[in-house]
């Protein structure tokens, strides 16, 4: 089985601004099937840059992806469309959702543009199963703007699930959220993963981090650090105990 | 993406502003109602030209005095008056394939009967003329040959001259004076109508040409000789064999009459009507034009307010087609709801045009048709650009876009 992401020596540099900014200065990383990875680094490390790369929604300058196995600098316009639609889910930052448009039919989009069409029931039953997962399913019909920041991560990760990819690439998923929230955010993906799901995901916060099982640093463009997670926390028992501190302050107020 | 489904989320975003929708299609709305009632409106005079030139007959050929062909300054049609009836009887006797033939007089006259007056066109003609023009007598009956030769001061009368001199009364016996010479009425025709040129048919007084050239005319010129052939097919030869049997007879001075048929007529009259159409239409067809750039101008505002949906849909795995389409079937939907709508005014606005002028419309199957594919085309032409942009809009950069 090959690794799901290897990267050599890749190198990303824009060049639309009036100086080139070299974003990603050569990072060489190999992610196996099942790992739970969580990049960590200071703001403009290049994060997000190494996730977009990762993602296939944009092209390294230098050096080579091969995701799956497959050489992705090499595939144009299209194929990266149909790699993002098959093997990668992807959580952004800002939740990215179509506004006006219900969460279910979110959770669908994706299928919409697969290659092999879907029927409308199958569609609906998927997009159902994954809202499910995610504890949403009495929201399917709400807006995004009728659901608060937490249920609207869920439906972005909903909508990264629906075609059972092989890499789950989240940028900061809880960046918005309350602690508690985060840590039910947490429990999804430690779920996930546990049915065999890759994940990277980019945090800030160190204990977040703490959910998954091998920790990046960036820093100026480079990996300067990578290294196993050491007690490793459960969501679920995690959330237990900020559920007794909760009714341990209710009780003493 | 399927069509389905890309046509509900064209039809949704179209909802969301739907105002703004219709404020877009009304360019095309306008556009396509005006096409269509120009080209009403211009049909309409077109067919009522052609029913006209049919009313004058068939298979007709007409020689004229004068030769408007040849250069110089010169009287021009029907000045030069050198057309006589032995003309017109050489003409029947020498030529083959000639059915019907009739000397024509023609002058304005005050009529008298009853202690009324009347100015009209007393005409002189032959007896098959009412044959050439299928024209029924409507009572009473035709002067006979007998009447034409013996100059006989009878008159079949027009239902205009009809009602202006007897006034409901049967005018059939009775007698009216043209220029104080008595002629009695032996026949009423049927009413005709107007001609292309406006002229009233029925206001005319019809006479033997013998009795016109006797009793009325100043010269013993005829004004033309209305011909009728056996079939369409021998016009061309019988016009060739008139032209060249008077041109004998005028043993070698230069010709001085005008020999025409009744298609070269009808092409001239219907030719200024078409370009009246094709003028009201290509105007019309401006606003089209002008309704497809409002088209084009939405769509980009579209775009540009939805890129980060463009992204979105990019990201997830949409091809630039997939996103293409969509914008185009929001182009072609809204330019299509356009045209429909644009067709249902237009139509109306026909309807009541002919309704309030008295015009005649002819709504064709034709001008619908091709107003709505013309509309359907510019949301397509119009609707292309926009979607390109959409369409290679980078992912990170549109889902960036703020
Ligand atoms: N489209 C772009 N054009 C030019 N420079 C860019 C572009 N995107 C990012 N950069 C630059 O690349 C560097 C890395 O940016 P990146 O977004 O990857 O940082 P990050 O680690 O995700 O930061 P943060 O934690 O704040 O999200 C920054 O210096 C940034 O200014
Ligand atoms: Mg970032």
């Amino acid at each position: 089985m090959p690794a799901v992401v290897q990267l050599d020596e890749v190198h990303k540099i824009y060049e639309s601004g009036e100086i080139p900014v070299h974003a990603v200065r050569g990072v060489s990383l190999t992610i196996e099937p099942g790992d739970f990875v969580a990049v960590m680094g200071a703001s403009g490390s290049g994060k997000s840059t190494l996730m977009n790369l990762l993602g296939c929604l944009d092209r390294p300058t230098k050096g080579r992806y091969l995701l799956d196995g497959t050489d992705a600098s090499s595939l144009d316009r299209n194929q990266l469309a149909d790699i993002r639609n098959r093997k990668l889910g992807f959580v952004f930052q800002g939740f990215n959702l179509l506004a006006r448009t219900t969460a279910l039919e979110n959770v669908e989009l994706p299928m919409l543009y697969a290659k092999t069409r879907v029927a409308a029931r199958t569609m609906r039953a998927r997009a159902l199963r994954c809202l499910d997962l995610v504890g949403l399913t009495n929201r399917a019909d709400h807006f995004p703007s009728q659901l608060s920041g937490g249920q609207q991560q869920r439906v972005a990760i909903a909508r990264a699930l629906v075609n059972d990819p092989q890499l789950l690439l989240a940028d900061e998923p809880t960046g918005n959220l309350d602690s508690k929230t985060s840590v039910e955010i947490m429990g999804v993906f430690q779920q996930l993963n546990a049915q065999g799901i890759t994940i990277v995901m980019v945090t800030h916060e160190l204990d977040i981090a703490r959910y998954s099982r091998r920790n990046l640093v960036m820093r100026d463009g480079r990996l300067v650090s990578d290294t196993p997670v050491a007690g490793r926390l459960t969501a679920a028992a995690e959330l237990q105990r900020i559920l007794e501190a909760e009714s341990a302050a209710q009780l003493t107020a | 993406m399927r069509l389905l489904s890309t046509i509900k989320v064209s039809l949704r975003a179209l909802r969301r502003n739907a105002l703004r929708s219709v404020l877009t299609a009304l360019g095309i709305i306008i556009g396509v109602a005006a096409v269509i009632a120009m080209v009403s409106i211009g049909n309409g005079a077109k067919a009522q030209v052609e029913a006209s030139i049919a009313s004058l007959g068939q298979n007709i050929i007409s020689v004229f005095p004068g030769n408007f062909t040849a250069g110089g300054v010169r009287g021009g049609f029907g000045t030069a008056s050198t057309l006589t009836v032995e003309d017109a009887l050489a003409i029947r006797h020498e030529i083959a394939g000639v059915v019907n033939l009739s000397p024509e007089m023609r002058d304005r006259a005050q009529i008298l009967a009853h202690g009324l007056n009347w100015n009209t066109l007393v005409v002189g003609e032959d007896v098959s003329y009412l044959d050439i023009r299928i024209w029924p007598v409507a009572a009473g009956a035709m002067f006979s040959e007998a009447d034409v030769r013996s100059a006989a001061k009878v008159c079949v009368i027009g239902q205009t001259v009809a009602d202006q001199l007897f006034q409901g009364q049967d005018p059939v016996g009775q007698t009216l004076r043209i220029r104080n010479i008595p002629f009695k009425v032996v026949g009423l025709l049927a009413r005709k109508g107007f001609n292309y040129f406006g002229q009233d048919q029925d206001d005319a007084v019809i006479i033997p040409y013998t009795s016109h050239l006797k009793r009325l005319a100043r010269r013993p010129f005829l004004n033309s000789i209305v011909i009728q052939a056996a079939s369409p097919d021998q016009m061309a030869r019988i016009q060739q064999d008139i032209t060249d049997l008077l041109l004998q007879r005028r043993n070698g001075r230069e010709q001085d009459f005008t020999v025409r048929n009744q298609l070269e007529l009808a092409q001239a009259a219907t030719a200024t009507t078409k370009t009246m159409t094709v003028l009201l239409g290509a105007i019309a067809g401006v606003s089209l034009v002008v309704g497809g750039i409002g088209i084009m101008n939405i769509m980009l505002v579209s775009v540009t307010e939805r890129t980060r949906e463009i992204g979105i849909r990019l990201a997830v795995g949409a091809h630039g087609r997939d996103v293409l389409l969509q914008f185009l079937t929001e182009a072609i939907i809204l330019s299509s709801m356009g045209g429909a709508l644009g067709v249902v005014l237009g139509v109306g606005s026909s309807q009541l045009i002919s309704r309030l002028n008295h015009w005649p419309v002819l709504v064709s199957a034709d001008a619908i048709l091709g107003a709505v594919a013309f509309s359907a085309v510019i949301g397509v032409f119009f609707g292309f650009y926009p979607a390109r942009k959409a369409a290679e809009l980078d992912p990170i950069e549109a889902l960036r876009y703020e």
